[in-house]
């Protein structure tokens, strides 16, 4: 097997070493009964050719992004990844190695990690960053966990603009953290809604700025009212790209910012793996769960990085943690740091601008579109629209046709009185025949 | 002096006595390289993109005005500043990379081209899943294998790691205990355990209460009969455990786990040693979760992404979290939304870690059943002789064979002047990276060593001839070697306590390194 080293004699001279008679020795501990006769009911070995040949397969029965328009979005965009992010990636020194717990030889990883969370911190406008979360969606529920430590009050309100998904997971650890979470109703333009909601027993409001239908809001007067109640403001961002057109939810009083930074580096992949942000403010640091890269110096005084405050993580303080986080996104934030070096400043401006642009385009087709309503009114590359029918059925019909026309609401949210809305993205990779395409189906599916 | 004929040198004159150092700082082709916020431009780009009339006028106070404060690089300037960086790795490719408990074996290339076929990498989670059916396919295969190697009835794919797949278990253990009206308080853990393991019981609302280990590195059946009771909602196990011993016990702790009216919960982070071998429905287990980038060889990326999927026994199946494949006339379906099932809910966005799934199927495509077995058995016999080679030298706690790894204490140290991290750092100046260390809690200054089964057996054998090089220099009384290493590495020895002290965690115009001004 190509991928065992290990030759027969090798097997027989190791196995002298041991002064074991047989490998099955070895296994002595096993209860006989446990033990398997032969192999499981499962194919054998193969090659190389075979498994490419069967996997190959299966890719081609997938309708892929590029082979016609595509507007899906919903907290996962298609953009373009610059060829050299994914070489860097694969490069052996950063794919194979592990959890840089070894400083001395893991500079490379600890590096590039110190550059993420600075790059994390300058764009969400936050004092500092962690080294990532598995994805948008847990390290907004993994915030609501922080700012229910920090507050130790029982109550989380969600804004009707946070994308479904990710109040599901928020509501499933709370559920067993004892927060009661208040979800108030999906609304177009719903942030501000969770104002009057909040008490004396909030922790936290959760608000999204692009939200789940594309609006962009102002949340200043949000964090004013949960400052002035005691309690914090916790701000989810899907777009990471939104961060190069719209202020910040650091300019914007955020005390937790939680987002989903596939956008930058990482490909769509069905939904994983993808890479969450999570930056707060200084103050809070030794509350925030997962990993956190610092700089020091060496024993001659040369600077470098380390994994720091671990005394926060599983590993050392077990179940007095702040968080069960082991893992992070390690790879997917790399691709993150490469993508948005490649980009800085001036390339994430205009690809921000792009991005606004093309979904304007969008707008404009859409909105002339007899029986469809564009609802959004400030969105950066994402609008939600009223068809004159249940949107699943039309995006069906348009994907018969080979259009990705987006994501209908009800998808997301089946019970939410909102079957006739879809909601649909454009990027820098959206062309105007791509729009001209939608445009046509949809009146034919809409007529 | 060995001359050319040309009169050109060819071999080096016999070292000095002095070491030399560069004028520069560096050293050899190991260049020092700055953050990208020191050497990046406010303007610069390594992406052409048009710079379009930007028309944001619809976005009124909405629009950002201060300066982000992100450097660009050129593209290369980008690949030298990250290849440069990557010289500061060690990685498995490089090198054995025995750290115990983590599974660091060979990563194929044809699972990482396979996850990048447009079919799966350019597919969004929302698209309609008429169209995304060989994605769904896939899951089910890969479901299908992971329940055929555990001999478990159901599978949750979705966590994105381990820690997230202990979360899912006992997630699904406490639905389960509610459903019947009997919400537990407690949950056992042994002593060696992972530290995920009380951190997630922790985090689900249990106390946690540590379970001891008998003299021969094993649970004590008879302290986990004394704290078994009704309100023990789990006991969660790591089998093999963490000192590299299989727990000879398990049918019986798992029976009196289930007479207590608790779950058994395995953690799978050395499922290698019994993969293909062992199915864990036999042992009596109740939900496991499996790290797909330990067992099923995906990348481990420098700390991420991995994948935890979660097999379930008949008992828990029905509170799994959503979304789950089934399938339906007209094709496969995922099924995204609990509903009215008893399932406890989402635990992130989407559908889990489809990358991995690609890659962790590829390779099980690849080994086979048998393949498979053969990994558990190549696994086992490549850590039983590190453990034959050191034996005479390090001192084991634990007699007899072990599984997937060996562990040693500190006991051989003793008198030497030499801690179990300047051992290990020590290493690092040999040229490798070191085993895992001070854990498990259970064993004194614990050296934890796995070598995992695609190690040939003269990297075996290199890596033990500088083990056992450099245990006779401890004990020849060589303090300095070890107190000041790694020597050699691209950095010294580095303070962890300084950055604990006063953490740095981003960078700031205001830090050393003559940087560009940011805002």
């Amino acid at each position: 097997m190509r991928y065992l080293p290990l030759t027969d004699d090798d097997r027989r001279a190791m196995l002298a070493v041991v002064g074991a008679p047989s490998v099955d020795a070895l296994f002595e501990d096993v209860p006989p009964a446990a033990r398997l006769a032969g192999p499981v009911d499962l194919p054998s070995h193969q090659g190389e050719l075979e498994v490419e040949r069967a996997l190959a397969a299966l890719a081609a029965k997938n309708v892929s992004g590029a082979q016609g328009p595509f507007f899906c979005g919903a907290g996962a965009y298609r953009h373009h990844v610059p060829a050299s992010v994914d070489h860097i990636i694969q490069r052996s020194e950063f794919l194979t190695s592990y959890t840089p717990y070894q400083p001395e030889i893991a500079q490379g990883t600890l590096q590039a990690l110190f550059e993420f969370q600075s790059q994390v911190a300058a764009l969400t406008g936050m004092e500092v960053a962690n080294a990532s979360m598995y994805d948008g969606s847990t390290a907004a529920a993994e915030a609501v966990m922080m700012a229910h430590r920090i507050t130790r009050r029982p109550k989380a309100i969600l804004s009707g603009g946070v994308h479904p998904h990710y109040a599901d997971a928020i509501a499933t650890l709370a559920r067993v953290a004892g927060v009661d979470v208040v979800h108030q109703a999906p609304g177009v333009d719903a942030e501000a809604d969770v104002i009057p909601a909040i008490d004396a027993e909030t922790a936290c409001v959760v608000v999204q700025t692009p939200n789940v239908f594309g609006t962009a809001s102002e949340l200043s007067r949000i964090a004013e009212a949960a400052h002035a109640a005691g309690a914090l403001m916790i701000a989810v961002t899907t777009e990471a790209v939104s961060f190069g057109l719209l202020k910040p939810p650091g300019e914007m009083g955020a005390d937790i910012v939680a987002a989903e930074g596939q956008s930058i580096g990482n490909a769509l992949s069905f939904g994983g793996p993808y890479v969450g942000l999570f930056a707060t403010r200084e103050k809070y640091v030794r509350q925030a769960p997962g990993r956190l890269c610092g700089e020091t110096l060496d024993a001659e005084g040369r600077r470098g990085f380390v994994l720091t405050l671990s005394t926060r993580e599983q590993h050392i303080r077990r179940e007095k943690a702040t968080s069960n986080i082991c893992t992070n996104a390690g790879l997917c934030a790399l691709a993150f740091t490469i993508h948005m070096t490649l980009l800085g400043e001036t390339g994430l401006r205009r690809l921000a601008a792009i991005n606004h642009a093309q979904a304007r385009k969008l707008a404009i087709a859409l909105a002339a579109i007899p029986r469809v309503e564009v609802l959004t009114p400030r969105f950066f590359n994402e609008i939600a629209v009223r068809l004159p029918k249940p949107a699943a059925s039309v995006v069906e019909t348009l994907a018969r046709q080979g259009v990705l026309a987006g994501v209908p609401f009800s998808r997301l949210s089946p019970d939410a009185g909102m079957d006739d809305v879809l909601l649909l993205a454009a990027t820098e990779l959206t062309t105007e025949s791509d729009i001209d395409a939608l445009a046509k189906a949809l009146i034919g599916a809409c007529a | 002096m060995t001359l050319q004929s040309i009169g050109r040198p060819t071999r080096a004159e016999p070292a000095g006595a002095t070491e030399t150092k560069s004028l520069t700082g560096g050293r050899g082709l190991l260049q020092d390289e700055a953050l990208i916020f020191e050497l990046g431009g406010w303007e610069k780009t390594g992406v052409d993109l048009p710079d379009s009339d930007l028309d944001a006028g619809d976005l009124g106070d909405l629009v950002r005005e201060r300066p982000i404060g992100l450097p660009g690089l050129s593209e290369p300037e980008t690949l030298r500043h990250y290849v440069r960086l990557s010289q500061r790795n060690h990685a498995i490719d490089l090198a054995i990379y025995p750290l115990g408990s983590c599974t660091m074996k060979h990563n194929p290339r044809l699972n990482e081209k396979m996850a990048r076929l447009g079919g799966f990498a350019d597919i969004h989670p929302l698209q309609p899943q008429s169209t995304v059916q060989g994605a769904i396919a896939l899951m089910d295969q890969l479901a299908h294998w992971l329940k055929t190697l555990t001999g478990m009835p159901a599978v949750a794919l979705t966590p994105k790691a381990g820690a997230q797949g202990e979360l899912c278990g006992l997630l699904a253990i406490r639905a389960a205990h509610v459903a019947r009206g009997d919400a537990r308080q407690r949950v056992l853990v042994p002593t060696s355990a992972h530290g995920t393991n009380p951190a997630t019981a922790a985090f689900v609302g249990y106390a946690v209460e540590e379970i001891g280990q008998t003299a021969c590195g094993r649970v004590d059946l008879a302290d986990l009969g004394a704290k078994l009771g009704p309100d023990v909602a789990a006991v969660m196990l790591t089998n093999p455990n963490t000192c590299g011993l299989f727990e000879r016990d398990i049918i019986e702790i798992a029976r009196m786990t289930h007479a207590a009216g608790a779950y058994l919960y395995a953690d799978g982070a050395n499922f290698n040693a019994i993969v293909g071998k062992v199915r864990p429905a036999d042992l009596g287990v109740d939900a496991m979760h499996i790290n797909l980038h330990k067992t099923f060889s995906t990348p481990h990326g420098g700390g991420g992404p991995g994948a935890g999927p979660v097999v379930l026994g008949a008992a828990l199946a029905a509170f799994a979290p959503a979304p789950w494949v089934t399938h339906r006339p007209e094709g496969f379906a995922l099924v995204e939304h609990g509903g009215d099932t008893q399932s406890f809910g989402r635990l992130s966005a989407f559908h889990g870690q489809m990358g991995m799934y690609v890659r962790a199927l590829a390779y099980m495509m690849s080994h086979g059943a048998d393949g498979l077995a053969q990994v558990a058995e190549d696994a086992v016999l490549n850590a039983n002789y590190v453990k034959a080679r050191l034996a005479g030298v390090l001192s084991a706690p634990f007699a007899g064979y072990c599984m997937h790894e060996a562990v040693f204490d500190d006991r051989w140290l003793d008198g030497t002047g030499v801690a179990t991290l300047d051992f290990a750092k020590a290493l690092i100046d040999e040229g490798f990276h070191p085993m895992t260390m001070y854990f498990p809690l259970v064993v004194h200054g614990a050296m934890l060593i796995e070598p995992t089964e695609t190690e040939p057996k003269a990297e075996l054998d290199r890596f033990c001839d500088a083990v056992l090089a450099l245990a006779a220099a401890a004990k020849a009384g060589e303090v300095d070697r070890f107190k000041g290493a790694p020597h050699l590495a691209p950095l010294r020895r580095l303070d962890e306590t300084l950055a604990a002290r006063k953490p740095r965690l981003r960078w700031t115009p205001d830090q050393d390194g003559g940087a560009v001004a940011a805002a």
